[in-house]
């Protein structure tokens, strides 16, 4: 359970917050909001891409408001994917396991499985120079998800794509959390986009209003 | 018109350079050339050249690859000062950079690297080496700053949520995504060292079978009036400049990164 309590991020002078919430272990919440109000802010802060002013992240039992991200154990996907250019779509799906010293053949064969559930798989071999849009989202989701993180974070990831790749991005998003054990926090300000796949929504100005969700 | 006017001030450039190169060229010939490079000094001078950029160029890419990537993704106070510092060697004229090295090494620090520590640069084939690097390592420094502000720090923050700590970011991110920028900093920095002559001259000497880099030959034997054999040894320093310069276009032609 992702638990955030008066939390408090500073961009310079910017100030967000406080602000609570919680989800559950298998929620998939959408954050809404107008834009520059500070969702990814909010976003940045549970990844640990930038620090809590005050305020507390806990997942379960870990409290994570001080530890740095590569510490956190979460999936982060941001609005344009960014993928490492410098690798390949093989080598973007498979860099959390390199880190975590998977074996070859384990990591060959978990990045082929995830390539063939994202619809990416002819696509292993190819430089990430070379991909369309939905197709980079795809690629950055499976790098996101290749290592079962219990708490997926997405900001704004369908934003920049056509109609009909976002349809079957969000078609695409929904089975993934139904078949994984995990919750996703989702920023967006597309209203349709919350109706497709939230199971909670939360709206930043109600939240930065009462406090609490 | 003024394309034409621009064409023209283009062109009239071009023929100056190759003016000069026709020039050079006229003074040598095939038989110097061999007689050159028969010449244990002179291939002495070609060998060293080739070791001691290639040795000035792997340094400066080692202390330019770390401090142009932190320079690129820290704000903090002084650094306007600190690049104006690291800018010196590209803007200072090159007998200036020689003399600080020589006077350096009259300090007590500089006399304790060389005395105590026995570190001996001055007058030295080693002293040749850090002057190129002195200079080179500036012009990769340069290089490599535009390459990494170019980079987006979007893929470095994602690595971080992926478990990857800050330097495996570097190793696993962000080198991999600069082949191009390292490959251009290395020409660079080699080009530089190769082309390097008032602070070796100053700093180092000329010791013929110790000292002796390319231009130095070419200063030698123009001080004792053999011209043939400056153009020759000239000719080969134009041709080395021009193979860095072709390994440049081949990898600056190559697709960036996104």
């Amino acid at each position: 359970m992702l638990s955030v309590e008066q939390l408090v991020v500073t961009r310079g002078s910017l100030r967000i917050g406080p602000v609570s919430f919680s989800l559950g272990d298998r929620a998939y919440a959408v954050l809404m909001g107008p834009t520059g109000l500070g969702k990814t802010s909010v976003l940045e802060a549970v990844a640990g891409l930038v620090p809590a002013t005050s305020g507390s992240i806990r997942l379960g039992p870990l409290d994570l408001t001080s530890l740095p991200p590569w510490k956190r154990g979460l999936g982060y996907v941001p609005q344009d994917g960014a993928l490492f250019p410098g690798l390949s779509v093989e080598e973007n799906l498979g860099f959390a396991l390199g880190l975590r010293h998977v074996p070859a053949a384990e990591k060959k064969a978990r990045v082929a499985s995830m390539a063939e559930k994202l619809g990416v798989a002819p696509l292993l071999g190819r430089s990430v120079h070379k991909l369309s849009g939905g197709e980079r989202q795809r690629v950055a989701l499976g790098r996101a998800l290749i290592f079962d993180p219990p708490l997926l974070l997405l900001d704004e990831p369908l934003s920049a794509l056509d109609a009909a790749t976002h349809a079957e991005l969000c078609q695409l998003l929904r089975s993934l959390h139904a078949e994984r054990p995990m919750a996703v926090l989702h920023v967006t300000h597309s209203a349709g986009e919350a109706a497709a796949l939230a199971t909670t929504t939360l709206h930043l100005p109600e939240l930065l209003a009462h406090g609490r969700a | 018109m003024f394309a034409a006017s621009s064409l023209t001030i283009l062109l009239a450039y071009a023929a100056l350079l190759a003016s000069l190169l026709l020039a050079t060229a006229s003074r040598g010939s095939w038989d110097s050339a061999v007689s050159a490079l028969s010449s244990p000094e002179i291939v002495h001078s070609l060998v060293f050249s080739v070791l001691s950029c290639g040795l000035a160029t792997l340094l400066s890419l080692w202390v330019a690859t770390p401090a142009a990537y932190f320079l690129a993704r820290h704000q903090f106070r002084g650094k306007a000062l600190l690049e104006i510092i690291l800018d010196l060697p590209v803007v200072l004229p090159p007998l200036v950079l020689g003399l600080g090295l020589l006077l350096l090494f009259q300090t007590p620090p500089g006399r304790f690297v060389e005395n105590t520590l026995g570190w001996r640069f001055t007058y030295e084939p080693s002293g040749v080496v850090l002057a190129q690097f002195t200079v080179a390592c500036a012009f990769a420094l340069r290089s490599l700053r535009a390459t990494f502000d170019e980079l987006p720090a979007r893929p470095e923050q994602v690595a971080l949520t992926l478990g990857a700590t800050p330097g495996q970011v570097f190793f696993q991110v962000v080198l991999p995504s600069s082949k191009a920028g390292l490959a251009h900093a290395a020409g660079v920095a080699w080009a530089r060292s190769l082309g390097e002559f008032g602070p070796i001259l100053v700093f180092a000497g000329a010791t013929r079978l110790k000292t002796e880099v390319l231009p130095t030959t070419v200063f030698l034997e123009l001080s004792v009036g053999n011209l043939q054999t400056a153009a020759t040894v000239s000719l080969l320093l134009v041709l080395c400049a021009a193979a860095v310069l072709l390994m440049l276009r081949v990898f600056s032609s190559r697709p960036h990164p996104v």
